[in-house]
């Protein structure tokens, strides 16, 4: 059966149990949201999705409101604009600030870029602020409540898309604050430090520390996004890398990467900086007459291993030489070790890390 | 795994056995979190109280070592109780009447008295498991990194097999691969008894095939592994080339790994730290890092996704396969005139037929899983849908074997080993990491409380570990995840190298360690 609606004045057909939101962004017609995280349940708590719909008497929230047949909603009336205004100049006025480092997390910029939309200078509405900024010592999770808008998304990724559920709610209303069991810090608490709280932050409350520290000693330019995979387990999970100045300051988990759906865990999310440790080689080393490692020339130290290669070969025959590839580097170079032995020496004395 | 990573949420039965998820593959381990959530019950089989145990609806805490017994068990009830699958049986499996008899011995009364799990609670996993319609099961190296992980192996082929949970969403038989290529790496053949793409080294044909590819003979036998070759550094085995890998610290026995590799004429290592493997060297070539290099890997679902440069090496790194390709064309080998990656690639999916269909450009947004055997075919999320790769799924008659070496009056603790979340292998990557130090500062020893007073340690304070191989100094850490008579320490830390003891005996078929099981002798100091 083909299930039809009507959003702003156009047919569309949809399937069973599919929202009113959903139907909508597969029809690229934007509706402002801020609570709403694709990745999870929708929750209804923010109220900018807000649409009308024919034969109701009020708006409804398109991300809580499941489609039927010959529904007629609007989406974007001038009515619908200005509560979603005003919800947004309320809920500015109670944040320290909304322009946030885009460092602090992949979604910090939402607020920010709706109140752009919706030119809001803040002047309207005035007062008292919510929120307080929870000193939290730990490395990598910036806990500034002050900007928290209580969308509950931290909260939500936490239990239903980690299934840790360390953090929850405490207090109603304007003294709502996010906070784990017993108000403590987040290393005593369920946490495991995936970071998906950061991640899906819409405004900044929760942020990044090490990529915020990472970026003071860059420039302030956008950072650089490329597309990999972490280094990590077997997982495979897609994260961006992003980088200034030719430095890796933070991951985006891909909220789209096959293998992980926006998902990560401590080590993909925050143990990147292996990369530009200063222990890293930078040169070839040979060993010396003395018995001591050496600085060369990638001629002096290829030359070297090569020779060894071939002394051996020649003393003691094709089957004297072994090659160990790796599982950490990519398959061309698990390949070519295996070529290299193969072609080389007319064996099969290759094997990878895998038996221990 | 034989079963998509999508598919961990739809099982209604997940059977996990010898698997810390929520720690070695957190990410893989929310998709079980989602599917308990939804209402699927969860089986956890590990000595250790892990995080696992603590998400299931049934824990059963068997003695290490003693994985076959336990799934002899409960293969026993399964078919007592009728639960099996016939027409899977008859349609797609060989051996099952020999199977039956033999599994008829095997009662869960038997196997509580091997693993020390009460018999009913064997039953009910068995009863769970055999009764589901969608049954999957998990494994890790809690499985393979025994003297019997081939039987391990084999006897969850067993029960699957016996219920049908094969070939269908939301079942399988699915071990996690711990490290980002590992997958890759066997498929590029870089391993003694298969060319790429798993091409028998001793089938005549792909003999031939690869004599025509390589422009040379190459042995008609399989090689050795590299457990072997260790063993044999210094009497055949005189030079070695060892990419990425920190054997010394990785690898059981250290002392006799380093024993071998200080006795070889040429060691030269690829690697991007002076690793304790790469201190032992003639010549250290430095390798561009992750994040440095251009390449693509395949993940424990078999999906083959592409790695992308971010940032510029430091120095003068290289990428390993540029060194490679350099040492080989000082030694006048042909075929490698390569000078970037995507050739490469290009060549290993061309002679692989698991690749076949693959090229550097298709795998762009990594939708691929192989196999994929030609161009257009859409690649295979899930194996074993209408039948097996040798055809028939084959029923093994197990023994249950007890481990290389067993507790004793002079070694009477039970060592296992493993990773932590926040660590990874031999903590080159994490260990340089800014913040892991305040997750995890230091390698201890996680002991159950009662057993501290029983052996008159203290928490927070040095004891000294020995095994036949040898002793290192440890911290005693009180955790109730340990269970009485059994420890528990990763083989992260250098301070702290647990593989020092480690190495009783290797699975005589994949010359995998027994890692998880090590008798010690634990002292104050």
């Amino acid at each position: 059966m083909t299930r039809e609606m009507e959003i702003d004045g156009i047919k569309v057909t949809f399937s069973e149990g599919e929202t009113i939101l959903e139907i909508a962004q597969h029809h690229q017609n934007e509706i402002p949201t801020l609570c709403y995280d694709p990745r999870l349940e929708p929750f209804g708590g923010c109220r900018l999705c807000i649409v009308e719909l024919e034969g109701a008497r009020n708006p409804v929230a398109s991300c809580t409101t499941k489609a039927t047949p010959g529904m007629v909603v609007r989406t974007t009336t001038d009515t619908i604009e200005a509560y979603r205004k005003t919800l947004l100049e309320m809920v500015i006025s109670e944040n320290r600030e909304v322009d946030v480092s885009p460092l602090r997390g992949y979604a910090a910029g939402e607020l920010a870029d709706l109140r752009d939309k919706y030119t809001i200078d803040g002047t309207r509405m005035t007062g008292a602020k919510s929120g307080t900024r929870k000193t939290d010592e730990n490395p990598f999770i910036l806990r500034d409540y002050e900007l928290c808008i209580s969308c509950y998304r931290c909260v939500r990724v936490c239990a239903e898309q980690e299934g840790d559920h360390a953090i929850n709610v405490m207090n109603r209303g304007f003294h709502t604050q996010i906070t784990t069991e017993f108000d403590g810090l987040l290393k005593d608490s369920a946490c495991t430090f995936c970071g998906q709280c950061i991640q899906t932050c819409p405004t900044g409350a929760l942020g990044d520390k090490k990529a915020l520290r990472a970026a003071d000693a860059v420039t302030d330019a956008a950072p650089d996004k490329t597309r990999t995979i972490c280094p990590y387990c077997g997982v495979g999970c897609s994260v961006d890398i992003l980088t200034k100045d030719d430095k890796i300051v933070g991951i985006h988990p891909a909220m789209d990467g096959p293998a992980n759906q926006g998902a990560l865990c401590v080590k993909g999310q925050f143990a990147y900086d292996f990369v530009q440790h200063p222990d890293r080689l930078k040169t070839p080393l040979v060993r010396g007459a003395d018995g001591e490692l050496h600085e060369a020339t990638w001629d002096e130290a290829l030359n070297k291993a090569a020779d060894g290669f071939r002394k051996v070969h020649a003393e003691h025959g094709r089957h004297s030489v072994y090659g160990i590839a790796s599982g950490r580097a990519p398959s061309e170079a698990a390949y070519l070790m295996q070529k290299f032995i193969r072609v080389g020496f007319g064996t099969n004395y290759i094997d990878n890390c895998s038996r221990a | 795994m034989s079963n998509p990573l999508v598919d961990m949420q739809k099982p209604e039965v997940i059977f996990c056995i010898g698997t810390n998820m929520t720690e070695c593959h957190p990410v893989a381990a929310t998709g079980l979190k989602k599917a308990i959530a939804r209402g699927a019950k969860l089986i956890v089989a590990d000595p250790r109280r892990i995080g696992l145990a603590e998400l299931s609806h049934l824990y059963l805490p068997l003695r290490v070592g003693s994985d076959t017994a336990l799934l002899l068990g409960m293969a026993h009830v399964i078919a007592r109780e009728g639960l099996i699958d016939e027409d899977f049986i008859e349609k797609r499996t060989t051996g099952f009447d020999e199977f039956f008899e033999h599994i008829s011995q095997w009662t869960p009364e038997w196997a509580e008295t091997i693993t020390g799990v009460p018999a009913k609670d064997i039953e009910t996993a068995a009863m769970w498991y055999g009764k589901a319609d969608k049954g999957a099961i998990y494994y890790t190296l809690g499985i393979t990194e025994h003297i019997c992980g081939v039987e391990n192996v084999q006897s969850l082929c067993n029960i699957a097999l016996m219920t049908g949970n094969v070939g269908r969403e939301g079942t399988g038989i699915n071990p996690m691969r711990g490290q980002n290529n590992i997958q890759g790496a066997g498929d590029s053949g870089a391993l003694p008894n298969n060319y790429p793409g798993f091409q028998s080294v001793t089938d005549p044909k792909y003999q031939a095939k690869f004599k025509a590819e390589y422009g040379r003979e190459v042995d008609l036998e399989k090689g050795i592994t590299k457990v072997t070759a260790l063993e044999l550094c210094g009497e055949s085995i005189h030079a070695m080339l060892i990419d990425g890998e920190n054997t010394l610290l990785s690898d059981p026995d250290r002392e006799h790994c380093e024993h071998a590799l200080r006795s070889l004429d040429h060691l030269v290592v690829v690697d991007i730290f002076l690793t304790e493997t790469a201190e032992l060297a003639d010549v250290v070539l430095p390798a561009t890092a992750w994040g440095e290099t251009d390449g693509v890997c395949t993940n424990t679902e078999r999906r083959v996704q592409r790695v992308r440069t971010a940032v510029s090496p430091p120095g003068v790194a290289k990428p390993d396969w540029w060194i490679i390709c350099e040492i080989a064309q000082r030694l006048g080998f042909e075929g490698f005139d390569y000078h970037e990656p995507k050739p490469i690639f290009n060549e290993l999916c061309r002679v692989s037929p698991i690749y076949a269909g693959l090229d550097w450009d298709r795998i762009e947004k990594g939708e691929y899983q192989w196999p994929v055997p030609h161009k257009g075919h859409p690649g295979t999320p899930m194996l074993h849908e209408e039948e097996f790769v040798n055809g028939r799924g084959i029923f093994s008659n197990v023994h249950y074997r007890d481990p290389a070496e067993t507790i004793s009056d002079e070694f009477p603790v039970w060592l296992t080993t493993g990773r932590r979340l926040a660590s990874y292998h031999t903590r080159t990557q994490t260990g340089r990491a800014q913040g892991i130090d305040y997750l995890l500062p230091e390698e201890s020893l996680e002991v159950n409380p009662a057993d501290i007073e029983r052996w008159e340690l203290t928490d927070g304070e040095w004891c000294k570990m020995s095994s036949a191989r040898g002793s290192i100094n440890i911290k005693v850490k009180a955790k109730n995840r340990s269970p009485r008579g059994t420890v528990f320490a990763s083989f992260s830390f250098a301070d702290v190298p647990v593989n020092l003891l480690t190495g009783s005996g290797y699975d005589p078929v994949t010359h995998t360690a027994e890692l998880k099981v090590c008798p010690v002798r634990l002292e104050p100091l």
